[in-house]
């Protein structure tokens, strides 16, 4: 029935995003001062500015094929960062603070998919109260100051480097292929696109459907938790007040790169490229030295221009 | 015939529409009187839908005309056909399901009192609307909690509400059980006596008979059959539409009926279900039928672990059973086809390989849940072949395929692993003549493969030229049980209908 136009649309759909992402670094690369878009150093600081987004992005791509919503992201990377700063701080192996940091995360995002299957609240409604409070529990845990002073074990997490590239980059790498990996090849995956795809007919072809969505808000939770761990040790302290935003530009990047917020549909190669050219727009707009405020209107614009052009398909 | 030496009513010429490569509708000139009850009839595919489509504007076809009393219509603009008198009822219901049904039928006209809506008002026509067709509607509930067949009616109750000229109904009867569909056969002839053209879409042959004077069948696009509906056979009209003679309608029963599979005593859920019994055999196929809202469906969802029972045992093999959840009722080899294809069983947006294996991913589960995808693609690419899938592969995606193979995609997922007793839920409905066939070879397949099939049909042919044995409900209880073979439709419509003698 459909030949010609979705054809081309298949492809655009799979190269039109990449193609997009090369045009724009090469309007970039002429557009800025010579030298400092195009060269390695600023790929490798793109690379390390999108780590943390990368690794919810990931996340959030299994929470948004699941049909559901994760605004508590944010507030979980505040919250597992400074538990996590704080136990290394009063001298904890980094090892055992970073798994109660990933269990605190993992605990929230827990009780998001507790609320949404047992007390069937809308997953954006329950993770908006789990994101206010899990803010207030950062807050409280600290007394609003951020903790600093932070042993070079676990700072070696945000600022060292394996061979050429920063720590932070391996391991949103490690991250995405996992994601990638399991979406892709594994019955869990598979069932994650049915379940996002048709609930009903998930449930009535014997999945179950309740575990599925804890397990997806647990997973989701944990690497929030790991994102505030990453920022934390870049930051060199645990700040109460980070990670504000953090779960918007994470669903932008997942957007932008295709997934579908109505379930079932994308991946997390997508994903990637949606916070390489969140990152890349960040990084050339500074370069290009155009203003804070404008920056926030420009990237805006993209995140529209990109997400339309996605639907223009139908 | 008086009509025939009126003029026209609606006039359409050389319509011509593609999709992509696919030439839908080829050249078509027809004309419809007033007062005229026409069917049209084609396998899925023929065209007639986009035909329509294009005539109610819900679609600008590529080339062509329409004419209402000698004037062009605006093709592809629905608002200003629809308020020249030309209304369609679409197969897929359309309703906005928050809002009640009398919000549904004024949506768009709303009855007025200067800004605000007339609430009282719009009630009142509604009520005359959905009276005219016996449906007592609760307006006071969202749409959406309304069984499928009321929203159906709603439905024909918004058409009707306009001032209608030409009436194009697609397959309205589909949701319908035949006591409803007789209630709106007699609204249309109401309708067609005060002038209006009607035309509707249909896979039911019965039904063309008892309503149509006139009859129109499609294939490949193109009208191949136009004329007075006494002169055609429902032979010549099934060949009509295939394109090549149909010997049969039903595959020969050639079963070995043996042991009881599954036995089900007293199973009651009220309201819906009270006390509902009987014994299921292997290689045997039984028929649950009656009206719409007689507790069929409620029954096999209840056997598949859907919805919970409050009294009654199910035996599967001699064992007591209780399915907590759908999962559990597939690997005790239960398999369940559920009526609403599109809503229920398949995920539109997966492939035919994913749609396949759903429900038995388990079984290519390797370490740390790795799915074996080369025994995966053996199995999908084998049930493809034995039920002839008409596919592009086993990657398409579902939602591309037609309705009688998606149906078949749905029987198939339950055939890649050994299923001892497979509950489908109207197997047929919505599908062609041709696909039927398929779909009643594949149950037969079955049986004969020792399956113990139980098909819940109110389409009562289908009941009597497939089933060994069949059990008729009425409002949740069992009024009755015979062999097929004893059985007469009027009979199984009395024990429908709650006549227990």
């Amino acid at each position: 029935m459909k030949c010609a136009p979705q054809l081309f649309l298949g492809a655009w759909r799979r190269w039109g995003l990449v193609g997009a992402f090369l045009l724009f670094c090469a309007f970039l690369a002429v557009a800025t001062p010579s030298g400092t878009f195009l060269s390695g150093r600023n790929a490798v600081f793109v690379l390390l500015q999108i780590s943390v987004n990368t690794v919810l992005a990931a996340g959030m791509t299994m929470v948004i094929l699941s049909k559901g919503i994760d605004l508590s992201v944010g507030s979980v990377v505040a919250l597992s960062g400074v538990v996590g700063a704080d136990l290394v701080a009063q001298g904890m192996p980094v090892p055992v603070a970073a798994a109660v940091a990933l269990g605190v995360g993992a605990l929230v995002g827990l009780i998001n998919g507790m609320s949404i299957v047992f007390l069937r609240v809308a997953p954006f409604i329950a993770t908006l109260a789990t994101m206010t409070a899990a803010r207030g529990m950062a807050y409280l845990y600290t007394d609003g100051i951020s903790i600093g002073n932070l042993p070079g074990a676990f700072t070696f997490w945000g600022n060292g480097r394996i061979g050429p590239l920063p720590v932070p980059v391996f391991v949103a790498a490690v991250v995405v292929v996992l994601t990638a990996l399991v979406l892709g090849r594994t019955i869990f995956g598979r069932r994650l696109y049915a379940l996002g795809g048709n609930e009903e007919a998930a449930r009535l072809a014997g999945v179950r459907v309740g575990g599925m969505k804890l397990t997806v808000y647990t997973v989701m939770g944990a690497l929030a938790g790991l994102g505030g761990l990453l920022l934390a040790a870049r930051l060199g302290a645990g700040d109460p007040k980070a990670g504000q935003l953090f779960e918007l530009t994470a669903i932008a990047a997942v957007v932008v790169g295709g997934t579908s917020l109505t379930g079932g549909r994308g991946g997390v190669w997508g994903t990637v490229l949606g916070a390489l050219i969140i990152g890349v727009l960040d990084n050339g707009l500074v370069l290009m030295d155009v203003s804070a405020f404008w920056q926030m209107v420009v990237k805006g614009l993209v995140i529209l221009g990109a997400v339309a052009l996605d639907r223009g398909r139908s | 015939m008086s009509a025939a030496a009126e003029p026209a009513l609606l006039t359409i010429q050389g319509l011509d529409h593609h999709f992509g490569g696919v030439h839908a509708v080829a050249q078509v000139d027809l004309e419809f009187r007033g007062g005229e009850i026409c069917a049209l009839l084609g396998e899925n595919g023929a065209g007639k839908s986009t035909l329509m489509k294009a005539v109610a504007g819900a679609l600008r076809p590529d080339r062509g005309e329409v004419r209402l009393d000698g004037t062009p219509l605006r093709l592809g603009d629905p608002g200003a056909i629809r308020a020249r008198g030309v209304n369609l009822i679409y197969q897929e219901l359309n309703l906005v399901g928050p809002l009640s049904a009398d919000e549904n039928i004024a949506l768009g006209r709303e009855a007025r009192r200067g800004p605000f809506v007339d609430r009282t008002r719009q009630r009142k026509r509604a009520a005359v609307l959905l009276r005219q067709l016996h449906a007592r509607t609760d307006l006071d509930r969202p749409v959406d909690e309304l069984p499928v067949a009321e929203q159906q009616l709603v439905e024909i109750a918004r058409a009707l509400a306009g001032e209608s000229r030409v009436l194009i109904m697609d397959e309205p009867t589909s949701a319908l059980s035949d006591r409803e569909a007789g209630r709106l056969f007699a609204v249309v002839r109401q309708l067609a006596a005060q002038g209006v053209a009607v035309v509707f879409i249909t896979h039911r042959l019965d039904e063309v008979a008892e309503l149509a004077d006139r009859i129109v069948v499609m294939r490949d696009g193109a009208v191949v059959v136009d004329g007075p509906q006494t002169e055609f056979t429902h032979a010549d009209l099934i060949q009509a539409m295939v394109g090549r003679p149909l010997d049969r309608q039903f595959p020969e029963r050639q079963r070995n009926v043996g042991e009881v599979v599954l036995r089900v005593e007293g199973l009651s859920s009220p309201p819906r279900v009270h006390d509902v019994g009987f014994e299921l055999h292997s290689g045997e196929i039984l028929a649950l039928t009656g009206l719409v809202g007689a507790g069929r469906t409620d029954v096999g969802r209840m056997l598949f672990g859907i919805d919970p029972h409050t009294a009654g045992t199910i035996c599967l093999d001699g064992e007591l059973v209780a399915f907590g959840h759908p999962s559990e009722a597939s690997r005790a080899g239960l398999g369940w086809i559920s009526e609403d294809r599109k809503g229920e069983a398949l995920v539109l947006g997966m492939s035919v390989l994913a749609n396949l294996t759903l429900p038995h991913l388990r079984c290519y589960g390797r370490a740390a849940g790795w799915i074996d995808r080369e025994a995966e693609l053996d199995d999908a690419g084998r049930q493809i072949e034995q039920l002839r899938i008409r596919t592009t592969g086993p990657e398409q995606q579902v939602s591309e395929l037609s309705g009688g193979n998606q149906q078949k995609v749905a029987f198939a997922r339950w055939l890649v692993r050994d299923c001892r007793v497979l509950i489908c839920d109207e197997p047929t409905r919505g599908i062609d003549v041709g696909g039927r066939y398929e779909i009643y070879e594949l149950l037969e397949r079955l049986a004969r493969r020792g399956v113990a099939v139980l098909m819940i049909s109110s389409d009562l042919p289908e009941v009597l030229g497939l089933a060994d044995r069949i059990v008729v409900m009425h409002e949740g209880s069992v009024t009755g049980e015979s062999a097929a073979s004893d059985a007469t439709q009027e009979r199984l419509l009395e024990l429908a209908m709650g006549h227990v003698t």
